[in-house]
């Protein structure tokens, strides 16, 4: 069982190298979002510093949003997913190996691109820690969420636009806890608070997503 | 006395039992909206502090509640549908979608009427405005993903599946969004300290409620009618009607 899990996360980390400019698109995207709010909003530190923990979570949460398509689609027009679907292994392990290398291929090189932003944003130093945390802990949720979208929408015409309708609500907590935290740091108030309930939605997630998402994924296959 | 519990659980035999229950629930929905707007426009006291622009709240307050109560039944129909593999409970999940967007679109836009004299703007940031918008937004979700899978069967089993994901969130969202409110907001509103409410006004409330309710199930039956004739359309007994319709 551990094998076939083990060997599922092996192989999409090797075609998400393979195909490296997918995971730099989805870099450039958080990018370019968080280089446009200064272009739009003004070069004063203040505001910039004041709006920062917002704008980057809401960036990273679009970037990990438009990926998400990726999730199952080439696995679906191949017919590996359906080989996965009549595997004798739990669907729903191997579903978690598959959001576990989206999360490595989009959600971390974000989080650690982040602190970079971060400095543009004139974010202080124990916020700029505050914000790798709560990215690092929120991020995952997004990865699991969204992957409930991402079978949904397998093959439904307009799919893309679809997934933003059904999995941004769903993200809102995550973007009020991650931002939350990074804010309470700025003001001088500890993160703890926000950052626990990051890590109790993803722990929640990490439980419930996969499952919802093998019986979303048997809808959408069958 | 056995009871067939799944008797009327066929398309082909609770589309008459819809039709003959439909006029019963709008006779309702009319008898008590009347007399819930007689009470809250003619006989309920005029607010001393907030005026005649209170009187909103008796469209406003139950609107916010039935737009809540739809989402929680549309996803108990959903999970039934799903559980037992139930067309019909499917196609009620669908019928309720619509006519629970609209309750939470009423609730938003006579909340911004409201707020505009007494808190002085059209919208802010309340908490509960901000939950509100956010049900909207998964109601939306939910029509939009039923409407673009074309084959009825597993656009059932999608919308049921995402209704249920949504029921786990709500609670979530909404405490979320109550603790960003409190993190955020200083001191603006509470509604919480609102003058207790005369009993004529609960009174006009309660009844606009339950006249809602009635509407909501008088719609749902009527759009699950169509629903059925739509889906089953080659079925023997919707030609059976359409034939019985012409002669």
């Amino acid at each position: 069982m551990n094998d076939a899990w083990l060997i599922i996360l092996k192989r999409d980390l090797l075609l998400a190298f393979r195909r490296r400019s997918d995971v730099a698109t989805t870099l450039f995207f958080f990018l370019i979002v968080s280089s446009l709010f200064p272009l739009g909003v003004g070069p004063e530190t203040a505001v910039l510093s004041s709006i920062a923990p917002g704008v980057l979570w809401v960036a990273a949460l679009l970037a990990g949003m438009i990926s998400l398509n990726r999730l199952f689609a080439a696995d679906f027009t191949d017919g590996s997913l359906e080989q996965m679907l009549i595997a004798p292994q739990p669907l729903a392990l191997l579903v978690l190996a598959k959001i576990l290398a989206h999360w490595l291929v989009c959600g971390l090189p974000v989080v650690l691109l982040a602190p970079l932003i971060g400095l543009q944003y004139a974010l202080p130093n124990d916020a700029l820690l505050v914000l790798v945390w709560s990215l690092l802990l929120g991020t995952p949720t997004l990865s699991l969420i969204g992957a409930i979208g991402a079978a949904l929408t397998l093959g439904v015409r307009g799919s893309g636009l679809l997934v933003a309708l059904l999995v941004l609500p769903l993200y809102i907590p995550v973007l009020i806890f991650g931002a939350g935290a990074v804010a309470a740091s700025q003001h001088g108030m500890s993160a703890q608070a926000h950052l626990s309930l990051l890590a109790a939605c993803s722990l929640l997630s990490l439980v419930l997503a996969p499952l919802a998402t093998a019986a979303a994924l048997r809808i959408s296959v069958e | 006395m056995k009871i067939n519990w799944f008797k009327y659980s066929s398309p082909q035999t609770f589309y008459p039992l819809a039709e003959k229950m439909i006029p019963w629930f709008a006779w309702l929905a009319a008898i008590l909206a009347v007399a819930g707007l007689y009470i809250s426009f003619v006989m309920a006291p005029t607010d001393f502090q907030q005026g005649e622009a209170y009187r909103i709240i008796f469209v406003h307050v139950p609107a916010a509640w039935m737009s809540m109560v739809i989402y929680i039944v549309m996803a108990a129909w959903a999970g039934l549908g799903l559980a037992l593999n139930a067309r019909l409970s499917a196609m009620m999940a669908q019928a309720l979608a619509p006519t629970g967007a609209i309750f939470t679109l009423l609730a938003l836009v006579t909340g911004s009427l409201w707020g505009k004299p007494m808190w002085g703007a059209w919208w802010v940031w309340d908490a509960r405005l901000t939950s509100e918008l956010i049900l909207l937004f998964l109601y939306l979700g939910f029509i939009a993903l039923q409407s673009s899978i074309d084959d009825p069967r597993r656009a059932d089993r999608a919308g049921a599946l995402l209704a249920l994901v949504g029921v786990v969130n709500v609670p979530i969202i909404y405490f979320s969004v109550k603790w960003w409110n409190t993190l955020h907001q200083g001191s603006s509103i509470n509604m919480g300290a609102a003058p207790k409410m005369a009993a004529t006004m609960l009174l006009g409330m309660l009844l606009m409620a339950l006249a809602f309710w009635m509407y909501t199930v008088a719609v749902a039956l009527m759009r699950v009618r169509c629903i059925m004739l739509e889906r089953e359309r080659s079925a023997d007994w919707v030609k059976a009607l359409s034939l019985g319709a012409k002669s």
